[in-house]
C-alpha cells in the first residue's frame, strides 16, 4: 500500500503539470509554502494593506462630511465608499489580521510544529485573499457594492447596480476561507498542543483563539445561507426578501445578526487575547483572575449568540422581543465588565514598564470602557430607538472595533514584532504614534456621539447647514486625518525597521511568560528542536524565575538550576524533523472559486472553467502526499 | 452640598457641549417637544449619568494604577506576584449585575408603555415610505372622503398635526413601478425597501418594513414645525428623504383640514390655466403625462404613485421631495422640472425636456394649488 502511494506520487511528479515546489526562500516560497509563519506574515501584511485601503475610504467620508452639502462626492460614489470601508474593515483588515496572528502564534504557544492541515492553512490565505481582490474588482465593472456592509433586503435586492451581487460572492468566498481556516486552528488547539499543555495551562490568547474560531464555525455558516439568498434573488428572481409574494425582509436581518453579533466578538476576542498576554507581561506579574478571564470570554460567546436582535430594536418586532434582547444585552455587558476589572487588577500592585505594548493595551482598555458603556445605553431599548441609526452608534462601534480591536493588534504587533522579525519596531515612533493616534482617534470618533444624539443620521453622504451639525463634523474629519498621520507613522516605523539587519540582542526582550519566547526569534521552520514538555501556566516565566512561597516575590533561577530540562539539548538543526513540504495545490485549487463567481455573474461556462479549476487543484492535492520524497 | 453643585457643573458643561453646535438643535434628541421623545429622553438621561460615574471610576483607577505602579527609572524590582481573589471576582460580577438590573426595570416598562396603541380620540394616520418621499393619509372619517372624490387627504413630506392631540401612525412601505419605458428602467422603479421614520424631538424611530405595518403613538406639546428623517438606509438618496411635522393650534387645524378635504381650485387663469391644461394632458412629442403619476383632487389626476399635489402651495406645505428644497422656493422649482435627477441624483421623476414657457406655465399652475 504504501508502495503504491509513493509511486503515484512518483508518477505525478514526472508526468504532472506542476513540478513539486521545494524552494523555502525566494518569492516563489510564499505561494507554495504551507508554513503557518509564512502564512500568518502574508495574513498580516494583506490585511494591513486592506486596511490601509479602508482608511483611504474614510478619508474620503470624513473630507466628504467635512462641510455641509458637501460635493466632493456624490450619493452614488458616498455609497460605495462607506460600504466598502466597513467590508474592508471588518472582512479584509480586522478578521485576516486576526488570523494572521492567530497562525503564527497558536502553534508556537502551545508548543507545536505547525497548525493541523498545512495545506488547508495555505488555502484558507489564498481564498481570502482572492475574495477581497474580488470584491473590490467590482469598482471596475459596474460598481462597488453600494447596500452597505450589512446589506438588508430589499434595497441590497432591487439595486440595479451589480455591486450587491458581488457583496454576496465575495463575502461566501471570503466565508469559505474563514471556515477552513476556523476549523483548522480549533483541531490545532485542540489536538496539537504539546505534552503538560493542558487546556488550563493554555496562554488566554490561545483560549480567545480557540473561542472565536468555535464562534466562526457555528455562526459563519448563518451569514453564508443569507448571502446565497441575497444572490438567488438578485441573479435568479426568486422572492425570499419580496414581502409582497410571501417573502419577508426581516429575515435577511435576522440571519445577518444572527452571524453578525457572533462576529463582532470574533473582532474583539483576539485584541483581549492580545492584552491578556502582554498586561502580564509589562507588568512582570501573572493575569489576575485567569480562569475568570478565559471563563468571561467564553461565556461572552456563548451570550453572543443571544443578543443579535438588539441590531433590530426599531424592526417591530414587538415588546416581548426587544425586552428579551435588551435584558440579555445587559447581561452581556457583565463578563466584559469582569475582564476589564481582572486587566486593571493585574497591573495593580506591578511594576508597569510604558513600553509600546502596554500603551496601546492600555489604549485598548480605556477606549473600549467607552464603548462598553455606550453599549449599554442601547440595551436600554426605548432610549435606543432614538440612537439606532444615528451617528451615535456610529461612535460606539469605532470605540469598540477601532478603541478595542485595532488598538489591541498594534499591541500585538509591537509586542511579536520582534519574534517575527527578529527585529525591534522603534519604541519612540511607536509613542509618538500612539499618543497621536489616540487624541486623532477621540477628535474623529468622540465628536460622533453628540452628533447621533443631536440627531444626524448615519450613511448620509450630505447633511444640511440647517441642522447645526457642521462643527462637530469638522473635529471629525480633522480627527481621521490625524489617525492617518498615525498610522504613516507606523508604515515609516516598520519600513525603517525591517531595512535594518536582523538580530536581537536578546532574544526575549521582554521578559515575556509564554512558548513562544523559548525559541528563537523567528523560529526555525520546525518552531522547536525539542517539543516542549509543559510544567505550568506561563511555563517559560517559571523556567526563569520561582517564586518565593513566603514573600511571593519572583526570584530569579540560578543559571544551571533550572527545573530539570533546559537548553541541555544539541540544537538539531531540524533534520530529523519531518515537516509538510511546499505546494502549488492549494494556491490552484483557490482559483476555482472566484472564477466560479464571476461565472455566475457573466457565464456558466466561466462556472464549469472554476469548478474545474477547483477539481484539479484537490485532485493534485489528494494525490501528493504532504512530505514529498527525498 | 458640593456634590450637587459638581453635578451641576457637569450637566451645565453637557449642556453647553451639546448647544454650542446645534444653534437650531432642531433634530436633537435631548430637546424633547413631545410625551413620547420625553419618556425615551428620561430614561437616557440617567442611565447616561450612571455610565459617567462608571466611567470616571474605571478610567479614574486605570490612571491611578498607571502613575502609582510605574517602574521608576533606574529601578529593577520585581512585584509581589498575585494569582487572583475569588471574592473580588464574585464581587466585581455581582455589582455590575445589580446596576443592569436597576436600570431594566424603567426600561422594560417603558418599552411596554410605548407599544400600547393609544385611546379613542387619536388621530390616525398612515405614512407611507418611498424611494425619497414621505406620503401622508389621513383615514379619519372625517377626513378619508375629502376632494369631492372619496379619497382620504393626502399629502406628501410634510405631516401635519394638531398640537397637544395623540397621533397613532400606521408605517407602510410603498412604491411601485413607475415612469415611461416598456420595459420600464429599473433605475426608474420607485423600489418598496425599508426606512425608518423618525422625528428626534417628537419620538424615537420604527422601521417601515415591507409586508408589516408598525405604529407609532406620539403628540406635539406646542404649536411647532419639527424636523425629521428616514434613519435607515434606503438606497442612493437615503440622505434627501426628510420630511417636517407641522402640530397646529386647534383653530389653525380645523381650518387646516377644511382646506385640504376641498379639492383643487379649477378657477385659474392666464399662465396657470396653461400649466393646468399641460398637467393634464399629453405632452407633446410623446414625452409622457403628468397625471400618470401624480394626483390633483377634483381633476382626473389620481394616480398615487408620485406625491398628491391637490394643496401643493398651502401654506403649511413648506417643503417638496422629500424636503431637497422649499416649496416656496420658485427657483428651485424650476430647476426641478428641467431635471429632477440634476437636483436629487437618481430622483424617479424623468426628465420630460420640458421647455421653459412649460416650466414657467407648471410652476404658475403649482402655485395657484393653495
Amino acid at each position: 500500500m504504501k508502495g503504491d502511494m509513493a509511486s503515484l506520487s512518483v508518477q505525478g511528479a514526472r508526468g504532472g503539470i506542476l513540478r513539486r515546489p521545494s524552494a523555502t526562500t525566494g518569492w516563489l516560497s510564499w505561494f507554495t509554502t504551507v508554513d503557518h509563519k509564512k502564512i500568518g506574515i502574508m495574513y498580516g501584511v494583506t490585511a494591513f494593506v486592506f486596511f490601509v485601503l479602508g482608511g483611504l475610504e474614510a478619508l474620503l467620508i470624513r473630507s466628504q462630511l467635512a462641510q455641509p452639502d458637501g460635493k466632493i462626492l456624490n450619493a452614488d460614489q458616498y455609497n460605495q465608499v462607506f460600504t466598502m470601508h466597513g467590508v474592508t474593515m471588518i472582512f479584509l483588515f480586522v478578521m485576516p489580521m486576526s488570523a494572521g496572528f492567530f497562525n503564527y502564534l497558536l502553534p508556537l504557544m502551545i508548543g507545536a510544529r505547525d497548525v493541523a492541515f498545512p495545506r488547508l492553512n495555505a488555502l484558507s490565505f489564498w481564498v481570502f485573499v482572492l475574495g477581497g481582490l474580488f470584491l473590490y474588482s467590482a469598482a471596475l465593472l459596474g460598481g462597488a457594492p453600494n447596500g452597505g456592509w450589512f446589506g438588508y433586503a430589499p434595497n441590497s435586492v432591487t439595486d440595479p447596480t451589480p455591486g450587491m451581487t458581488f457583496y454576496a460572492l465575495g463575502l461566501i468566498i471570503t466565508g469559505i476561507a474563514s471556515t477552513v481556516g476556523a476549523v483548522n486552528l480549533a483541531v490545532t488547539i485542540i489536538n496539537m498542543r504539546a505534552p503538560g499543555m493542558t487546556l488550563f495551562r493554555m496562554p488566554v490568547f490561545v483560549w480567545m483563539g480557540l473561542v472565536v474560531q468555535l464562534l466562526l464555525i457555528f455562526s459563519l455558516p448563518i451569514i453564508t445561507i443569507d448571502l446565497f439568498l441575497l444572490l438567488f434573488d438578485r441573479r435568479w428572481g426568486t422572492l425570499f426578501f419580496e414581502a409582497a409574494q410571501g417573502g419577508d425582509p426581516v429575515l435577511w436581518q435576522h440571519l445577518f445578526w444572527l452571524f453578525g453579533h457572533p462576529e463582532v466578538y470574533v473582532l474583539i476576542l483576539p485584541a483581549f487575547g492580545i492584552i491578556s498576554e502582554i498586561i502580564p507581561v509589562f507588568s512582570r506579574k501573572p493575569l489576575f483572575g485567569y480562569q475568570f478571564v478565559v471563563f468571561s470570554g467564553i461565556a461572552i460567546g456563548f451570550i453572543g449568540f443571544g443578543v443579535w436582535a438588539h441590531h433590530m430594536f426599531a424592526v417591530g418586532l414587538g415588546p416581548v422581543a426587544n425586552t428579551a434582547f435588551g435584558v440579555t444585552t445587559a447581561i452581556i455587558a457583565i463578563p466584559t465588565g469582569v475582564k476589564i476589572f481582572n486587566w486593571m487588577a493585574t497591573m495593580h500592585g506591578g511594576e508597569l514598564r510604558f513600553d509600546t505594548p502596554l500603551l496601546y493595551s492600555i489604549g485598548t482598555v480605556t477606549m473600549f470602557v467607552i464603548g462598553g458603556l455606550s453599549g449599554v445605553t442601547h440595551a436600554i431599548v426605548p432610549s435606543d430607538y432614538q440612537q439606532t441609526d444615528t451617528y451615535y452608534i456610529v461612535a460606539h462601534i469605532h470605540y469598540v472595533l477601532f478603541g478595542g480591536a485595532v488598538f489591541g493588534l498594534f499591541a500585538g504587533m509591537f509586542y511579536w514584532w520582534p519574534k517575527v522579525f527578529a527585529r525591534q519596531l522603534s519604541e519612540r515612533l511607536g509613542k509618538w504614534q500612539f499618543w497621536i493616534m489616540i487624541v486623532g482617534f477621540n477628535l474623529t470618533f468622540g465628536p460622533m456621539h453628540v452628533l447621533g444624539l443631536n440627531g444626524m443620521i448615519r450613511r448620509e453622504y450630505t447633511y444640511p447647514a440647517s441642522l447645526g451639525l457642521t462643527g462637530w463634523n469638522q473635529v471629525a474629519s480633522v480627527g481621521a486625518f490625524v489617525i492617518a498621520l498615525s498610522i504613516l507613522l507606523f508604515i515609516i516605523n516598520a519600513v525603517r525597521t525591517q531595512s535594518k539587519p536582523k538580530g536581537l540582542e536578546n532574544e526575549d526582550p521582554w521578559d515575556a511568560r509564554t512558548l513562544e519566547w523559548t525559541t528563537a526569534c523567528p523560529p526555525p521552520v520546525w518552531n522547536f528542536d525539542e517539543i516542549p514538555e509543559v510544567h505550568a501556566l506561563d511555563d517559560f516565566w517559571h523556567k526563569k524565575y520561582v517564586e518565593d512561597e513566603k514573600t511571593g516575590l519572583p526570584v530569579p533561577v540560578q543559571a544551571g538550576g533550572a527545573p530539570e530540562h533546559d537548553e541541555g539539548h544539541e540544537a538539531s538543526g531540524g533534520h530529523a524533523i519531518h515537516l509538510p513540504s511546499p505546494s502549488f495545490w492549494p494556491l490552484v485549487a483557490s482559483f476555482g472559486l472566484p472564477i466560479m463567481a464571476y461565472g455566475i455573474l457573466y457565464s456558466w461556462w466561466l462556472v464549469g472553467a472554476g469548478a474545474l479549476v477547483l477539481l484539479v487543484g484537490f485532485y493534485g492535492w489528494a494525490m501528493e502526499p504532504s512530505v514529498a520524497e527525498e | 452640598m458640593r456634590k450637587k453643585a459638581l453635578w451641576a457643573l457637569g450637566a451645565s458643561i453637557l449642556g453647553l457641549l451639546l448647544a454650542a453646535c446645534a444653534p437650531n438643535a432642531s433634530q436633537s434628541t435631548l430637546d424633547p417637544a413631545g410625551p413620547t421623545a420625553q419618556s425615551e429622553k428620561n430614561l437616557f438621561v440617567p442611565v447616561f449619568w450612571i455610565a459617567v460615574a462608571v466611567f470616571v471610576l474605571v478610567e479614574g483607577a486605570i490612571l491611578v494604577i498607571a502613575i502609582k505602579y510605574r517602574q521608576r527609572k533606574g529601578r529593577e524590582r520585581m512585584p509581589k506576584q498575585t494569582h487572583g481573589n475569588t471574592r473580588l471576582e464574585i464581587g466585581w460580577t455581582i455589582a455590575p449585575a445589580l446596576v443592569l438590573a436597576v436600570v431594566m426595570v424603567p426600561t422594560v416598562s417603558l418599552i411596554w408603555q410605548l407599544a400600547k396603541a393609544p385611546g379613542p380620540g387619536a388621530l390616525n394616520v398612515t405614512v407611507q415610505g418611498r424611494q425619497w418621499w414621505w406620503g401622508f393619509q389621513y383615514t379619519d372619517p372625517d377626513m378619508k372622503e375629502s376632494y369631492g372624490s372619496g379619497e382620504p387627504i393626502t399629502v406628501a413630506d410634510v405631516l401635519v398635526v394638531p398640537a397637544g392631540r395623540q397621533v397613532y401612525l400606521s408605517l407602510e412601505a410603498a412604491g411601485g413601478l413607475i415612469g415611461p419605458g416598456d420595459p420600464p428602467d429599473p433605475a426608474k422603479a420607485d423600489y418598496v425597501v425599508i426606512h425608518s421614520f423618525w422625528t428626534p424631538q417628537l419620538f424615537g424611530k420604527q422601521d417601515v418594513v415591507p409586508g408589516r405595518t408598525n405604529h407609532i403613538t406620539f403628540a406635539a406639546d406646542q404649536p411647532g414645525t419639527y424636523t425629521g428623517q428616514c434613519a435607515e438606509f434606503c438606497g442612493l438618496q437615503h440622505a434627501n428623504m426628510k420630511f417636517k411635522v407641522v402640530a397646529l393650534s386647534q383653530s389653525d387645524w380645523d381650518a387646516w383640514v377644511q382646506r385640504e378635504r376641498a379639492p383643487a381650485s379649477t378657477t385659474v387663469e392666464g399662465l396657470a390655466a396653461e400649466g393646468r391644461a399641460i398637467f393634464l394632458n399629453p405632452l407633446s412629442n410623446d414625452r409622457g403625462t403628468c397625471v400618470n403619476c401624480h394626483a390633483i383632487g377634483g381633476t382626473e389626476a389620481a394616480s398615487g404613485a408620485a406625491p398628491n399635489l391637490t394643496h401643493f402651495y398651502d401654506p403649511t406645505h413648506t417643503c417638496f421631495a422629500g424636503c431637497d428644497f422649499d416649496t416656496s422656493d420658485t427657483e428651485a422649482l424650476k430647476a426641478w422640472l428641467r431635471d429632477p435627477n440634476a437636483v436629487k441624483l437618481g430622483a424617479k421623476m424623468p426628465n420630460y425636456a420640458l421647455s421653459d414657457h412649460e416650466i414657467d406655465a407648471l410652476v404658475a399652475y403649482l402655485q395657484s394649488l393653495t
